[in-house]
């Protein structure tokens, strides 16, 4: 039953769309509209977000499923919530309803709503519907119809060239994602065509075509969820859209990419192998490492973010490996905790993403600039938002008692049960990937003291950054909700994870143990010997010793105060020019890095003594991904279609020889064939 | 549970007491190694004092996360270094984080330090952040690569456990434990940014890290920043105590006489781990900021061989 009420609400959604055309044209109704249509979406979301905690907690037994006389008429279309289908829900639609209330304030500064305002509601029913598609048809639709109305948001501020280019090379990678995914429910549906996936989990694919189908998914939703080398549209695309759909780019639909991955590999594919691990690991771990340090080299606030999103994708990923490493060598207990380490991260990256992407939204409208060399001394200007921000960047860097640390930490704990894997690939690889990790998490957190220490402390770098406006009621109220969110999910992780438990038993057959009863609300997640964390009293604990401490000192030292220009060894400059940049605060990591990574050379340029002509310091970096991968592809397409070029101009019966050849070659090799 | 309670507040007690101890005993070893008479031993509590008792001067642009900061970094010291057992293992609050807990809660200190170096925006301020940060980006997978090492030989990241296990001598020696140690004092060096990578004493601008980090500050601000720097070091020679040497460490529920030869021996790991350290420092001469990255990337090394071994055999 759970199934259709949530249909109603996608309905409801897809409802949205044509009045929001007719709201936002409506002459001077445009801001009018931005109140009804975020409102709506903000109640349907939440609408939808409930049924989906009610069935992951009430209904996660017995699957809630629907099919109704619509896409194929011998399929029909089939939809079904099961504890999975309900966790990914829960993440689509907190982050929608979040996204929905920020934008109830931000959108009213977009200067063209009618372009932002249909597409809006109808991307929201499209993550929704693919998570409930129980059907390869379905699937494909709904997945098909999100890349597309997502384009519609990323072009949606067309002017600016670089944005149509991002559309173009977005629109290019999901068609080239989808193409790999339909081949993938191609090969799993086998030439019977039973697309509905009851009938695919009931069939056992041989281990040659499951290996296929791995590959095929691998790259079908890693390329939207942003796995390296596939992940070059993202961090073009997601900064390109309006903040709150960037939040919901990265925060939200990646997840969804996640969950094709984990409905095809864990569900449908049937039992895996053990190298399917590695080959996941090895992505996991590459991801990660890469998308942090493609993070540390930008100076454009949200596509630092954007990149990071990768880095995230990467960690999730490494434990989707572990689980499945687990899952194949019979070890169902530690499969839930990697499992259920992946997912929480799945949660915590959705929470502690979009409140960032949020953040950088408010700096947008605030300063009207996303390069952080234009920022600075933002926390004087925008407290408020910069308090959020910080909780946010803490949450991400994975501090502790943060939820982002919690979910690294259960990741951690799955690495250290992997030297009881019997393969010998797996003994290599997962210690340098748990290296690998390590070195992103450390990475992660120079990644945020740059992105906010740059931003919004020091002082402020051009006139817009000084003379910003703490931004509006609505978009601080969604900040702080999802701030409020990564301190619960970090003191109290054992709801969390119990939660999670439904999940873990329908993929893996078995859950971790049952937290929330632990004394004190510790996380135990195999034995209290072995391995436990209460951020809870971790909180506290620091909360206590720094309160006492400030209130001795004030009390029994000194509690005096007074301003006075910097010290800076004697030579305070009053220019915020000579203030440390983004580009020089990445620098030692650049070097350290970079040379290796990007190629990356500085090119001194000194003017002789006596003149007066500036020195100049050039920094140039290369992204070898792009050029081994990307561009020669693009040549290649580029020279095929110059050269094709002449078969454009033909005559009638030179067009009649060439359909005949076809046709003939084509029977030669069928007659071959057989 | 009275007595649970006042061994962890003992503890919380101890590590902070001691700790500027042992910087004054370390400063004191290495100006007797260069034949100096040296500042008395109890100079840095004198310092402490004396820095309380001064107004703060904070420079006009400071915002309130610079004032927050030294608290927020004393208390995550703080907590840190009283989780680690140093006299007495099994303590009331010893399970409440992990060693995993423990680094990343030294991470956090030095998380807001960094920005905290941002904020007045000075250039000063940039260059030790900045470097603090990239030493950081290897010290930390390079110190959890450690953990992982000492976790698979003790089946545990819990510290009492793992000290219990050491202590019993079940492990043995092993190729992987030396390895880890290794790269545990390398990591350690760094971390508490002591010659050849950082050297606490210097006010030079060039060789400066650590220094130029927290350069603005002032007063009692200051006061708790060296505070949190002697803890961190207290907390590191501990950490390599309880798990190298961890012999005299007195297990729960002992005797009162067992938990004071527990703080005799505690008090002599900490002299002769200071004492090598400042032996160490008078010998070696500070190294160029980007030969760090090499020294730290052998740190890294030895922790994933280690791990490797782990992994591959159960005996090595």
């Amino acid at each position: 039953m759970m199934v259709v009420y949530a249909l109603y609400g996608v309905a409801a959604l897809m409802a949205l769309a044509p009045i929001a055309i007719a709201l936002s044209t409506a002459p001077r109704g445009a801001n009018a509209a931005t109140g009804v249509v975020y409102g709506a979406c903000l109640i349907v979301t939440l609408t939808l977000g409930v049924i989906a905690l009610l069935s992951l907690f009430e209904y996660s037994q017995s699957p809630s499923v629907v099919t109704l006389p619509l896409g194929l008429p011998w399929l029909g279309a089939h939809f079904r919530i099961d504890a999975l289908a309900a966790f990914f829900l829960v993440v689509v639609n907190l982050g929608g309803a979040a996204a929905s209330l920020f934008a109830v304030g931000y959108g009213r500064h977009e200067h063209s709503p009618q372009r932002v305002l249909p597409f809006y509601p109808a991307y929201l029913a499209a993550m929704n519907i693919v998570v409930m598609a129980d059907d390869a048809f379905s699937f494909l639709v709904s997945w098909e119809f999100m890349s597309l109305t997502s384009w519609a948001l990323v072009v949606s501020h067309h002017q600016l060239r670089e944005n149509l280019r991002a559309g173009y090379v977005y629109l290019l990678m999901a068609s080239f994602g989808t193409l790999a995914l339909l081949l993938s429910f191609g090969l799993l549906a086998g030439a019977d065509g039973n697309y509905a996936f009851d009938t695919i989990r009931a069939s056992h694919p041989t281990a040659a075509l499951a290996a296929l189908v791995l590959v095929l998914t691998v790259v079908g939703a890693g390329s939207k969820a942003g796995v390296v080398p596939l992940h070059a549209w993202l961090p073009l695309a997601h900064p390109a859209a309006p903040s709150h759909v960037s939040a919901l780019m990265s925060g939200v639909m990646t997840k969804v990419a996640v969950y094709g991955f984990i409905r095809i590999v864990f569900d449908l594919l049937g039992p895996p192998a053990w190298w399917w691990s590695m080959v996941v690991l090895a992505v996991g771990g590459i991801t990660a490492v890469m998308g942090v340090l493609y993070a540390l080299m930008q100076h454009d606030l949200k596509r630092l973010l954007a990149y990071h999103t990768v880095e995230n994708i990467g960690i999730i990923y490494i434990g989707l490996g572990l689980a499945l490493a687990f899952k194949a060598e019979g070890m169902p207990l530690a499969a839930a905790l990697a499992l259920t380490a992946g997912l929480f991260h799945v949660f915590n990256h959705s929470v502690f993403k979009s409140l960032l992407f949020f953040g950088a939204g408010a700096v947008l409208n605030a300063t009207g600039e996303r390069d952080m060399e234009h920022l600075g001394g933002l926390i004087h200007r925008m407290p408020q938002t910069a308090f959020v921000f910080l909780v946010g960047c803490a949450a991400i860097s994975a501090l502790p008692p943060l939820n982002g640390f919690v979910s690294e930490w259960l990741t951690f704990q799955a690495i250290l049960l992997s030297p009881q894997l019997p393969s010998w690939g797996l003994k290599f690889l997962v210690p340098a990937v748990g290296a690998l990790l390590a070195l992103s998490a450390a990475l992660a957190a120079a990644c945020f003291v740059k992105a906010f220490g740059v931003s919004f402390l020091g002082r402020a770098r051009t006139p817009a950054a000084a003379n910003a406006k703490e931004t509006d009621s609505n978009s601080l109220a969604a900040m702080y909700f999802l701030a409020a969110l990564c301190l619960v999910a970090g003191i109290v992780p054992s709801f969390f994870i119990d939660a999670l438990a439904p999940v873990t038993k329908s993929l893996v057959g078995v859950s971790m143990p049952h937290q929330a009863g632990v004394e004190w609300l510790s996380i135990v997640p195999i034995a209290e010997s072995r391995s436990s964390y209460n951020g809870l009293l971790v909180f506290i604990f620091v909360l206590l010793s720094g309160s006492i401490a400030a209130f001795a000192i004030h009390r029994l030292a000194s509690d005096k105060l007074r301003r006075g220009p910097a010290w800076d060894c004697g030579y305070p400059d009053p220019s915020p020019a000579t203030q440390y940049t983004a580009s020089s605060f990445a620098q030692p990591i650049r070097r350290v890095y970079g040379t290796t990574v990007f190629h990356a050379r500085e090119i001194g340029e000194m003017p002789p003594p006596g003149a007066t002509a500036p020195a100049r310091l050039t920094v140039e970096l290369r992204d070898l991904i792009w050029d081994a991968a990307y561009a020669p592809v693009a040549g290649a397409i580029g020279y095929a279609a110059e050269k094709l070029n002449s078969l454009q101009f033909l005559t009638i019966r030179q067009y009649l020889s060439l359909v005949f050849t076809a046709l003939v070659l084509l029977l030669l090799v069928l007659a071959i064939w057989q | 549970m009275i007595r649970d309670f006042a061994l962890q507040g003992l503890q919380m007690l101890v590590v902070l007491l001691l700790s500027p101890l042992l910087t004054g005993f370390v400063r004191k070893v290495k100006a007797r190694l260069l034949r100096r008479q040296g500042p008395p031993l109890l100079q840095p509590y004198l310092d402490l004092i004396r820095l309380l008792r001064k107004d703060v001067v904070l420079a006009e642009n400071a915002s309130w996360l610079f004032r927050v900061t030294p608290y927020i970094v004393v208390a995550g010291t703080w907590v840190a270094a009283s989780l680690v057992p140093t006299f007495a293992s099994g303590l009331l609050f010893s399970w409440s984080a992990d060693l995993i807990a423990i680094i990343a809660l030294l991470g956090s200190a030095r998380f807001f330090l960094a920005l905290a170096g941002l904020d007045v925006g000075t250039s000063f301020g940039g260059i030790g952040s900045s470097r603090e940060v990239m030493i950081a980006s290897l010290a930390e997978p390079a110190m959890l690569m450690i953990v992982f090492t000492l976790a698979l030989i003790a089946g545990s990241t819990q510290l009492s456990t793992m000290a219990a296990y050491m202590v019993s001598g079940e492990g043995g020696l092993r190729v992987s434990l030396g390895l880890a140690l290794l790269a545990l004092i390398i990591v350690a060096i760094a971390e508490n940014a002591r010659v050849p990578v950082d050297n606490p004493a210097t006010h030079l601008e060039l060789t400066m890290v650590h220094e130029a980090m927290v350069l603005e500050y002032s007063g009692r601000h200051l006061a708790l920043i060296e505070l949190s720097a002697a803890l961190k070091l207290l907390l590191y020679i501990s950490l390599v105590g309880c798990l190298f040497a961890p012999w005299g460490i007195a297990g729960p529920d002992s005797s009162l006489q067992a938990l004071a030869v527990g703080v005799v021996i505690y008090i002599a790991k900490l002299a002769l781990g200071g004492l090598l350290l400042a032996v160490f420092e008078t010998a070696i001469a500070k190294m160029r900021v980007f030969r760090v990255p090499a020294f730290l990337g052998a740190a890294l090394m030895l922790g994933l061989l280690a791990t490797l071994l782990m992994f591959v055999s159960r005996s090595l």
